[in-house]
């Protein structure tokens, strides 16, 4: 009994200092005020916060900023690799460096008429090494312990992912997809626990708003759109360019709208990703930023509280997308492989 | 508007990462895990499966079991019956067996009686012809002594036969 109420007391107390590392770490870093010159700057501190940078800021000081490579292509001067210290100098202000000035965390070249791609490990390329490297020490461990112990109940990290994993294929890619659904499990799953690991890790504290980023949503969804647009058969096919039991005329304006719906699917997998993860993190950020406006301990007080629970909320959020991106990808898939059922109608 | 413009370099790099990510996922972890968990799903429903086949077989055997000893139990109450009814009818035949033995036995016995009898009739019926015979001789040896005499001796003769 001792021991239950124990235990509980311990989680009680993980949670709460959980919270409040997350709280804590996502406030403003008052010291953001500061580098405007006094003034307070909320959509600066959140533009900071959500939007890539070529360095990963986690506090002031010389060493709370860690610099990363900078990678550029141009077609005149070829790859150039370099640090994104160089941009800066002792006293941390913005410096030009080789040909190339570094604004609102773009790299421009400071010549006229000179292009550059920029291919940077940016904070979100590091966060995205970070969500790989995580996910694929996880689940070879993961896949390790059926190895190790076939046809035996699970044990350790293998019995925390194989719910998932399981809910993942008997709840939303079979019901999706149907019989064929072991083609496109791996898929599926390397999608949902990407964007969930993606979406839990960008609530850390310093971490990097990676989910939240249309780059990334937009691979994954392309991807999706490759998976299901190779995978149409003839039905599906037919469905876009001749629309089965329309009136020949009508053919006209559904054939176009069908046309347009194979390029809004993945569009909106794109789009309600990114906005899910940005507008919590700008929720949180901007409750957070009242603290700073109104610098009253009144208010202080009552944005915390109403933080901690959009924090919870935003951890059931991540889980949610992540959800419902691979539960629309598996019916998108689902729909494209599926077999003429017309004759029934 | 930043936010809405992709940057390259991040698509260039998200598209590397997640297709390596998924080859490396696809061979070495998702593959194996579905491999497994099918596996490890198809031993549990057929050990299941066997165990329910296993009850029912037992149930069956207990069926059986119980038919078989049915069926004992009756052959055993046919045997009991049919023993009684031999014994009876042994027993019955014995009696009658007995009381024909005893009859015959009775009715030898009676035979023999008879015989006996007849036999000893014969024997008497000689028995007084010798003695009639010795009379005969001796009234004879002695018929000139008197008619008297021969009538006292035929008198004390006929006395010895009543006698004897």
């Amino acid at each position: 009994m001792d021991e239950g109420v124990n235990h509980k007391r311990a989680n009680l107390l993980k949670i709460t200092v959980l919270s409040l590392v997350i709280i804590l770490f996502n406030s403003p870093l008052a010291v953001a005020a500061e580098e405007t010159g006094g003034a307070f700057n909320p959509s600066e501190l959140i533009n900071h916060h959500i939007l890539d940078a070529h360095e990963w800021h986690f506090f002031d000081g010389h060493y709370g900023t860690l610099f990363l490579p900078v990678i550029l292509y141009s077609s005149d001067k070829g790859l150039e690799v370099f640090s994104s210290s160089n941009f800066y100098d002792e006293h941390h202000n913005i410096v030009e460096f080789n040909g190339y000035k570094y604004e609102h965390g773009h790299i421009l070249p400071l010549a006229e008429g000179r292009t550059v791609i920029d291919f940077s490990i940016t904070k979100n390329v590091a966060f995205l090494f970070l969500n790989a490297t995580l996910m694929i020490v996880i689940f070879l461990a993961v896949a390790r312990g059926y190895k190790k112990r076939p046809r035996e109940a699970p044990k350790g990290i293998q019995s925390l992912f194989e719910p998932i994993i399981v809910f993942v294929r008997d709840d939303i890619v079979k019901p999706n997809i149907g019989p064929k659904y072991e083609r496109y499990l791996p898929y599926l799953l390397t999608l949902f626990f990407f964007i969930w690991f993606g979406n839990l890790l960008g609530l850390m504290p310093g971490a990097a708003n990676l989910t939240g980023n249309i780059a990334v949503t937009g691979v994954m969804a392309i991807i999706t759109f490759l998976f299901t647009n190779f995978s149409g058969n003839k039905t599906y096919w037919g469905h876009v360019f001749n629309t089965p039991g329309v009136p020949f005329a009508l053919k006209f304006i559904i054939v176009p709208v069908e046309i347009i719906g194979v390029f809004t699917k993945p569009i909106s997998l794109m789009i309600r990703l990114f906005v899910a993860i940005t507008a919590g993190h700008i929720v949180i950020l901007s409750l957070i930023s009242l603290i700073f406006i109104f610098e009253s301990y009144m208010v202080g007080f009552a944005s915390t509280l109403i933080v901690v629970f959009i924090t919870f909320i935003e951890l059931l959020v991540a889980t949610i997308q992540a959800y419902v991106f691979t539960m629309f990808s598996s019916l998108y898939i689902g729909l494209a492989i599926e077999e003429h059922h017309e004759e029934h109608h | 508007m930043e936010l809405l413009t992709p940057g390259i370099g991040l698509i260039f790099w998200q598209t590397v990462i997640f297709i390596i990510v998924f080859i490396v996922l696809l061979t070495f972890a998702w593959r194996p895990i579905a491999d497994a968990l099918k596996a490890r799903e198809g031993f549990i429903n057929d050990a299941l499966k066997s165990a329910e086949l296993a009850k029912e077989e037992m149930a069956q055997l207990k069926e059986d079991n119980e038919l078989l000893l049915e069926d004992a139990r009756k052959e055993r109450d046919h045997i009991l019956k049919e023993a009684l009814a031999a014994a009876n009818r042994i027993k019955e035949e014995a009696k009658a067996d007995t009381s024909k033995i005893a009859e015959k036995m009775i009715a030898d016995a009676k035979s023999s009686i008879e015989n006996e009898k007849k036999a000893a009739l014969a024997e008497v019926q000689n028995l007084v012809a010798e003695i009639s015979l010795d009379i005969a001789e001796k009234v004879l040896r002695k018929n000139l002594s008197g008619d008297k005499a021969q009538k006292a001796l035929v008198d004390e003769y006929i006395k010895d036969l009543k006698v004897n």
